[in-house]
């Protein structure tokens, strides 16, 4: 039964690719929408080549790229090494559970004019935006599942010998808490992306910035263009990291 | 030899502290299997804790008369669940007590394999625990106690969360493996057929707060049969302190 499923499965939804596309290209050519509010998907591609032969392309995603990985970087790396310390010692989240209170709702988009003036309009302050977006997701994530580890293993560290808190950091409590913490990075990969465009929509060059351009001007075959890349970019990112993340979780039943 | 001498042991409590074990004293020898029985939430598993030093007593002291020696600890437990580390194969999970102790890695290893070895799992030694029967998995919280040469193997109710054919066989194993070693046991257990199946003697812990209230010298041949008149009486006796003691507490 699965079996002789699985191919009208998969024809299923190349057909629903193909009646959205149908659709897509259909509403502008019969006049009901005009073409500069919808360019049809026919037209997509000479765009896109158009945008690949000016260099344009390639130089909006290398930014763009840059700080989305310097920013993921950075944003993960320290919300979950905070979020670790924090998840180990009572008092330090006493200490900063108001702190982290007051600026947790801030939304990335918020710091834009600190960014500005902080860095200027430039990739570093494109980055920091992504920063501040990807920071909360991982901090929260590392903090309930080093939290949520099994006391019964850290007794068992105890047990033989392994009593220092570094020794249990990395005997116990990071193996036990990576894989709440990669579900954290993965919700970050995406975050990330969002924050991307946010942070390069004030003119730091990259994806966003194109895209603010072509939208002024009206192409908006050039908007699309640019969002099919950045779906594209995701799904390879977001396929990487599950295949690196069913490596290092392949201990599970 | 093993020397717990006047343990006393409270823990605060809302209601103020609640003191669990009162002027606790045993000895044990060299190689000796002793169990000890009582009714669950007695402070059986907290004496173990006690003495493998997770829990500090109030007062009392526990000796071993060996000296420290290098590349061995001198206590090692064993839980009731197996508590492997899922993310450590078999062999990474037995050399766990074996980090730290100075030792290189090939000589961690040959030390894991030859305990894996002793436990009859040679062959698990490069799979994940999940892949394991709940049997295999307590041999290996077995192996991994062992792995460390402790002066003092404690275990705590082992046996309790498996089946009751895995446990014969565990026990049995168990006794092959004490008989192999010259390990010196200390065994908690509820089940006082079963402590009176393994041990060498029977520590009877109840009251509260609680202490040793008997111990009976099991002077069975080995191998034991598993249906013996002495023994079944012998466990008779004990049930009927115990049950002295679970009544005079209720009536308090």
């Amino acid at each position: 039964m699965p079996q002789s499923r699985r191919i009208p499965r998969l024809l299923l939804a190349l057909l629903g690719v193909a009646v959205f596309l149908a659709i897509w290209e259909a509403v502008p050519r019969l006049g009901l929408v005009r073409p500069v509010l919808l360019p049809p998907p026919s037209a997509i591609p000479d765009t896109f080549w158009r945008e690949i032969r000016s260099g344009t392309w390639g130089e909006a995603v290398l930014h763009s790229l840059g700080h989305y990985l310097w920013g993921l970087a950075l944003g993960s790396f320290l919300g979950v090494a905070l979020g670790v310390v924090t998840g180990m010692s009572r008092r330090l989240e006493d200490l900063t559970s108001w702190v982290v209170r007051l600026l947790r709702p801030i939304p990335g988009l918020a710091w834009v004019p600190f960014a500005i003036i902080w860095f200027g309009v430039t990739p570093g302050a494109a980055t920091f935006i992504i920063v501040v977006g990807v920071f909360w997701i991982n901090y929260f994530a590392a903090l309930g599942a080093v939290q949520a580890v099994d006391r019964d293993l850290l007794e068992l560290a105890d047990a033989f010998g392994h009593r220092s808190p570094l020794a249990k950091l990395v005997k116990i409590i990071l193996p036990a808490s990576i894989s709440p913490i990669m579900a954290g990075l993965r919700t970050g990969l995406g975050q990330a992306w969002m924050a991307v465009v946010a942070a390069e929509l004030f003119g730091v060059p990259g994806v966003g910035q194109r895209m603010m351009q072509a939208s002024s001007l009206l192409a908006t075959d050039i908007v699309v263009v640019y969002m099919i890349t950045m779906a594209v970019l995701y799904g390879v990112i977001d396929t990487s990291f599950v295949a690196l993340r069913d490596r290092l979780l392949r201990w599970k039943a | 030899m093993i020397r717990i001498s006047d343990m006393t042991l409270a823990f605060a409590g809302d209601r103020g502290p609640t003191t669990v074990l009162k002027d606790f004293s045993l000895t044990i020898d060299k190689g000796e299997f002793v169990a000890v029985v009582g009714a669950s939430g007695v402070g059986k598993s907290t004496l173990l804790r006690v003495i493998a030093g997770l829990v500090r007593a109030q007062s009392g002291t526990v000796d071993t008369d060996q000296p420290p020696t290098p590349g061995r600890r001198p206590y090692a437990l064993v839980f009731q669940d197996a508590r492997l580390l899922p993310w450590r194969r078999v062999v990474r999970n037995v050399e766990f007590g074996l980090e730290g102790l100075g030792l290189d890695a090939g000589a961690k290893r040959r030390r894991a394999l030859d305990v894996l070895a002793l436990v009859g799992l040679a062959d698990k030694a490069d799979r994940w625990p999940h892949q394991l029967s709940g049997g295999q998995r307590q041999r290996v919280a077995i192996a991994r106690a062992l792995a460390v040469d402790p002066d003092l193997l404690m275990m705590d109710e082992p046996f309790g969360a498996l089946d009751a054919i895995t446990r014969q066989t565990l026990q049995d194993e168990l006794v092959d493996l004490w008989q192999r070693t010259g390990k010196t046991i200390l065994f908690v257990t509820h089940d006082i057929d079963e402590a009176v199946y393994l041990a060498d003697r029977v520590v009877l812990l109840a009251g509260s707060p609680a202490g040793v209230r008997s111990e009976d010298c099991i002077a069975l041949p080995r191998p034991r049969l598993r249906d013996h008149a002495e023994a079944r009486a012998t466990a008779a006796a004990i049930r009927t302190r115990l049950s002295d003691y679970v009544e005079q507490g209720a009536g308090i």
